[in-house]
Order: C-alpha cells, then sequence, then structure tokens
C-alpha cells in the first residue's frame, strides 16, 4: 500500500509540476463547453419553435425532455473526446520512464509489478476524474434554467468514468510495451476505436454475430448510463475490461524478466 | 556477499556475456574493468534483477536474483550508467520517493535524505530541480540515490564518469569511505580508478572474464622484466659500457642527452634481480653524478590493452 501510494503521489506530481495535465484538462473542458453552449443553444432554439408552434395551433404546449434531448448527447460528446484525450494521459507512464532509464530505478526497486501498474494507472484516473468534475460545472448551470433530473446525469457520468478508466487502462497498458510516447498514444487511440467500431459493424453482421459485436463494442455498453440506466452488466463489462487491460500490463512488465 | 556462477545472457543469437563466473567477499570493493560493449552493464542488470540472465545463477547475501528477487532488491543499491533521474523533481523531493519506495520507515526518511546530501556533498542543491544541474551533479544525486536505503550491496555503472577531476577524487574517497559495511561492485573503463579505490578487479571482454586479481598481483604477473630509469651525471660512453657490464642487465637504453654531460637511461634487468645496489656503487666508485633513479612499473594500462587486445599471448591460470 505506501509503495503504491509511492508512485501515485510521484505520478500525480509529475502531471502537476509541468504544465501537461492543467493543458489537457482546461482544452477538454473548453472543448466540453464550447459542444455544451451549442446542444443547449440548439435545445433551446427548438423548444422555443415547438412553443410557438403549440400557440399558433391552440394546444397545450409539449414537456421536452433536458435530459434526454440536451444532456444525453452532451454526454455521448464526452465520451468521444476522451477517446482522443485520455491515450495523451496515459502514454507518458511508462514509455517516458524508459526513454529516460528511470524504469531501472522502478524495477530495481523493492516493488511489485501491480503496485507500479496500480499506482500509475490511479494517477491517471485521477487526473481523468478531475476534467470530469469540471465539466460538472455545466450541468449544474442547467438547474438554474430548468429542472433537469439529477439522477441520469449521476448515471451519465459513472458511465463516462468507467468508460474513461477503461480507454486508460488500455492506455497503461500500450504504454508499458513502447519506449516512444507516440507509438503508445496512437496504438491505444486506434485499438479503442476498433472496440468501438465493432458496434457500428454490428449494423451489418447476421443476428448471432451481431449479439457478440455490439456486446464487445465500448460504446455500446455506455447507451444506458447515458439515459440514466445503470445496469450492473454494463459495469461488471467495463470493469473486466479494465482489469484486462491491467492484467495484460502486468503480463508487460513481467515478461521483462522471463528468462529466453 | 556476492556469487556469479556460468552467467550467460543471449540477446537475440547474440551473446552478451558468456559464462561469467566471480566472486566478491564482503567489504571487498571490485573493479569490473573492460572495453565498451564488453559486457559490464549486462552483468550488473542481471545482478540489479533489472533482467533475467539466459543461463547460470547469481546470488546476493545469499538470495538469488531470479527466484528472490525481492529479497535482493531490498539489499542492493545500483547507479546505472546514466542516473535514473526525474527531471521534474526537486533533488529532496526525489530522494524521498527513493527513500519511500526502497521501504525506508518513515521516520527514517528525513534523516536518510540529509544523510546522503551531505554524503554525495549535493546539499546547496536540495531545493534544485533535477533538469537544472549540471552532468556532475547528476552523477552525485544519482550516487545518492544509491546509498539512501545504506544498502548491503551497492553496484554502480561507471560512477565518476562526467565529474570533474576534484569530484571524481571525492567520489572515490566516498567509495572508499563506504568499504567498512558495504560490498561495492563498480565498473569502469578508466584503469587508474581501478587501482585507486579496488581490492579486486575483474577484467571482461567481449562477455568473457579474462582475469581476476588484485591490481597489484595483475601488474605484477605481466611483467616480464624490472626497467630502472636512471639520470647520471658523466661521460655518456663510458656509463652505458659500465652499466652494461652489470650483473644481470639484459639492455640499456638511451632515452635523453641533456645539455653538459647528463644522460638519462632505461636500465632492463632479469625479473628477480634487483640491480640498484650495484648501480648506484658502480656511480659512486665512478664518481660521476646520480641526478634520478627510479623504478618503471607495468601499469594497469598496459596490462589492460594486453589482455583486451593481444590475449591470447597471455596465459593466466
Amino acid at each position: 500500500m505506501k509503495n503504491y501510494l509511492a508512485i501515485l503521489e510521484r505520478e500525480l506530481k509529475s502531471y502537476f509540476v509541468s504544465p501537461m495535465a492543467y493543458i489537457v484538462i482546461a482544452l477538454f473542458v473548453l472543448i466540453s463547453g464550447i459542444f455544451f453552449y451549442v446542444i443547449v443553444s440548439n435545445f433551446v432554439e427548438y423548444s422555443f419553435r415547438v412553443m410557438m408552434q403549440a400557440q399558433y395551433y391552440r394546444m397545450a404546449p409539449p414537456k421536452l425532455n433536458v435530459n434526454l434531448m440536451a444532456i444525453r448527447p452532451m454526454l455521448h460528446n464526452m465520451s468521444v473526446f476522451a477517446l482522443f484525450w485520455l491515450p495523451l494521459l496515459t502514454m507518458r507512464l511508462f514509455a517516458e520512464e524508459k526513454k529516460m532509464g528511470t524504469i531501472e530505478l522502478i524495477y530495481t526497486s523493492p516493488l511489485t509489478s501491480l503496485q507500479i501498474i496500480l499506482g500509475k494507472f490511479s494517477a491517471s484516473l485521477v487526473v481523468f476524474a478531475a476534467m470530469l468534475i469540471l465539466t460538472f460545472v455545466y450541468q449544474v448551470i442547467l438547474f438554474f434554467y430548468g429542472n433537469p433530473e439529477l439522477n441520469p446525469i449521476l448515471a451519465g457520468y459513472l458511465g463516462l468514468f468507467l468508460l474513461g478508466a477503461t480507454y486508460l487502462a488500455f492506455g497503461v497498458f500500450f504504454s508499458s510495451l513502447t519506449d516512444n510516447q507516440i507509438i503508445a498514444a496512437v496504438t491505444t487511440f486506434a485499438i479503442i476505436l476498433c472496440f468501438w467500431a465493432l458496434g457500428w459493424l454490428s449494423d451489418f453482421v447476421g443476428p448471432g454475430l451481431k449479439t457478440i459485436l455490439s456486446s464487445i463494442s465500448v460504446i455500446e455498453h455506455f447507451n444506458d448510463f447515458s439515459k440514466g440506466i445503470i445496469d450492473t452488466k454494463h459495469i461488471i463489462y467495463y470493469l473486466s475490461f479494465i482489469f484486462f487491460g491491467i492484467f495484460l500490463t502486468h503480463l508487460s512488465l513481467e515478461s521483462n524478466k522471463w528468462r529466453q | 556477499m556476492i556469487e556469479v556462477q556460468h552467467l550467460t545472457r543471449y540477446y537475440g543469437s547474440k551473446v552478451a556475456i558468456s559464462d561469467v563466473t566471480f566472486s566478491v567477499a564482503k567489504g571487498e570493493i571490485l573493479g569490473f574493468l573492460g572495453p565498451n560493449a564488453a559486457g559490464k552493464t549486462t552483468t550488473m542488470r542481471i545482478l540489479t534483477c533489472y533482467m533475467p540472465a539466459t543461463s547460470g545463477t547469481a546470488r546476493i547475501a545469499g538470495y538469488d536474483v531470479f527466484n528472490d528477487s525481492m529479497e535482493v532488491r531490498k539489499r542492493i543499491g545500483y547507479l546505472p550508467e546514466n542516473p535514473p533521474l526525474y527531471p521534474e523533481m526537486t533533488v529532496e523531493s526525489f530522494l524521498d520517493f527513493v527513500a519511500k519506495i526502497k521501504g525506508v520507515a518513515s521516520r527514517e526518511r528525513k534523516k536518510s535524505v540529509d544523510r546522503v546530501l551531505d554524503m554525495c556533498h549535493i546539499n546547496d542543491v536540495r531545493k534544485t530541480i533535477i533538469g537544472k544541474l549540471s552532468k556532475g551533479y547528476r552523477q552525485r544525486v544519482g550516487l545518492a540515490q544509491a546509498l539512501i536505503h545504506d544498502p548491503e550491496v551497492l553496484i554502480l555503472d561507471e560512477p565518476t564518469i562526467g565529474l570533474d577531476p576534484k569530484q571524481i577524487i571525492e567520489v572515490r574517497k566516498l567509495i572508499k569511505t563506504l568499504q567498512d559495511n558495504h560490498t561495492v561492485i563498480l565498473s569502469t573503463h578508466i584503469l587508474p580508478e581501478v587501482s585507486q579505490t579496488c581490492t579486486r578487479v575483474v577484467i571482461i571482454n567481449e562477455g568473457k572474464v579474462v582475469a581476476e586479481d588484485t591490481p597489484e598481483n595483475l601488474t605484477q604477473r605481466l611483467r616480464g622484466s624490472e626497467k630502472i630509469f636512471v639520470e647520471i651525471g658523466g661521460p655518456a660512453e663510458a656509463i652505458e659500457e659500465k652499466l652494461s657490464s652489470i650483473d644481470g642487465v639484459i639492455k640499456v637504453t638511451k632515452e635523453k642527452v641533456y645539455n653538459g654531460d647528463k644522460v638519462a637511461y632505461v636500465v632492463e634487468s632479469k625479473r628477480d634481480v634487483d640491480i640498484r645496489c650495484d648501480l648506484s656503487r658502480l656511480i659512486v666508485q665512478n664518481g660521476w653524478g646520480l641526478y634520478e633513479m627510479r623504478p618503471i612499473g607495468v601499469s594497469l594500462e598496459e596490462v589492460f590493452l594486453r589482455l583486451t587486445t593481444k590475449e591470447e599471448e597471455v596465459e593466466f591460470s
């Protein structure tokens, strides 16, 4: 535990003493903010038009759901930004240490592979959590002007957090394979995108394969969360993906110690 | 303390070290000597559990580096060729981090950091960011990092590289003071370093151990003849003739003729004959002036070159 905390603390410091974390977080929040503005403006304009129409036909104005029409698309957008952003958080975790030679210090210290991996993974998770919490401010703004439901928003954020953690677990793995940060980021991005695209592919295959493909796809499992549904099936999917990523990283670290 | 037996390591099909065997007793400083790419770093990386050997065993303090790597790692301090430093950290916070992961108890940590800061003379930069330090300072922070948990065994890969002459002397002194409670292996290709700091030398070339002995014995074993340098004031021809007639002298070479009548010679004699008494008596009897007389030893450089370049000519049992 002490070793794990030491690694976590050092990784966090290293994120926050350089401009890296600030820039990644700030730009994520900025881009989310722009999309939030566009989506909410569209929603306001649409609800205004619907109200005018209702008045014209002398009907009661229909109730529009801000959760479904603004917050849900917003959550989906953020899940896409995370795909671009999170590989940038994880790419340095092992690759940089390998390049600089500090990995020799880490590997020759009395630390287990799991302590090293979990320390690094948790550090990136903390940065990602900071990103999510900052974007939550946008949702709070909605409460001043409307009455969205809180629980579906929280469910959506839980889904985003799990989805992001999955990206990060794979990012850590690909970082452990190379000493080149660009390669680490690009392969993470590409592999996650493949898992994402499996969902689209499932529309064009037979029913049997369709079930398999859509249950592997990372984004299919997010749909329910964004609607406000917390289903253990999806939680288990993400958790098992995270464990799988950490397990692969563990193998990758341990393989350095295998005799050829 | 350190037992290395038949250690072999391949990188793909290329052999990095083959059948390396040596041992280091507690309190010894072993110099690991060899040209670049001889396999020094590979051997050290295996000893520090950074990578496994293809075959062979290595034990440190009774623990196998492969099977009990955690126990070994608790007991070693390692300074790799490039000091492993995080450029964004300050010296103090970096050493504190290393103390943590090396398992120094939290009560002791502050003390340990202060101790190594003093030992390595880096107290003045304790608050400086490592990225801004000069090469010499970085090297010493690297050394401090290896010493932080007061390990039983220290493995130092070229510890004085990048230091200025004054710092080199300080670091060598520091390593010598460690001898009492530590066992040290240091690799280098700087020969005076070995003769000054090490109690024993292992010379490695192309992945194989070619010699293992004390620095003195190594030079002794390779010395074919005794050489004496003399500077004598007197008639050159007569001197040369008389010198050659001393018992046991093989060869007299004129080194230099000075202005006036002062000449320098190198007198070579058989290996186990000391001609210095006869030589000085001869000079005094003839009434010449004796300006200088000193034995010329074979330097470790020569030993090294002969072992690593023409090793087939030299036979070691």
